[in-house]
């Protein structure tokens, strides 16, 4: 449960590229809580596929433009 | 602080402040009766009701006190980690259920059945709060 997960987001730095995007905004637009934004963001929470999906169509970008999973960390 | 960690927080403190105020109570009697025929239930039934009432109205305030978004929206990192806690908490319901059974077939006084169940829920409670707490402040992570 308190291992750190290996898969990294740009939603931050996403947010505000678009229009410096609130992060209750952007939970309002997926239908979540604002907690869970932050917590996707500090990455204390994986999110489902389904809801990775829709935070990048919030941005208009693919998945690896929002979540990266390292190489190196992959093959271990 | 998301609206459902604050409902652990009070769940977790309801669940310690009851069973502590009980414990003094009944044990509070000792002296008065053998143990094993202290009065317990109506005391037991008291201050689970009471405990009930206070929650909801705790919960009523976390609820007003919240962002407007927080409160009663459906969200999957919610569901996980309330699924989380119930699976840890559910070990000592079903240790407690299985002790329960062993007591009554060694036919113990009815004061130390109804006790160890009622410890039991405690206990359940608290470590599913425990753990609903710990993987909100450091983290879940099902993938």
């Amino acid at each position: 449960m308190v291992k750190p997960t290996k898969v990294t987001n740009s939603i931050r730095s996403l947010r505000f590229a678009h229009g410096e995007m609130t992060q209750a905004e952007l939970a309002e637009r997926i239908g979540v809580t604002r907690q869970t934004i932050i917590a996707i963001e500090q990455g204390r929470y994986s999110p489902s596929l389904e809801m990775a999906f829709q935070i990048a169509r919030v941005f208009d970008v693919g998945l690896d433009d929002v979540f990266q999973y390292p190489q190196g960390e992959a093959e271990e | 602080m998301a609206f459902e960690e604050k409902r652990t927080w009070i769940m977790l403190v309801m669940a310690i402040v009851t069973y502590v105020i009980y414990a003094i109570i009944v044990l509070g009697r000792i002296g008065d009766y053998p143990i094993s025929e202290l009065p317990y239930a109506a005391t037991l039934l008291w201050t689970l009701g009471i405990s009930i009432v206070v929650s909801i109205v705790l919960t009523m305030v976390a609820g007003i006190t919240s962002p407007k978004g927080d409160v009663g929206r459906d969200d999957p990192r919610d569901r996980e980690i309330s699924r989380f806690g119930d699976h840890i908490g559910s070990a000592f319901v079903v240790i407690g259920a299985v002790a329960a059974l062993a007591m009554a077939m060694l036919e113990w006084d009815y004061f130390w059945i109804a006790n160890e169940i009622y410890l039991m829920f405690t206990l359940s409670a608290v470590l599913g709060s425990v753990a609903k707490i710990a993987a909100y402040r450091k983290g879940l992570h099902p993938w």
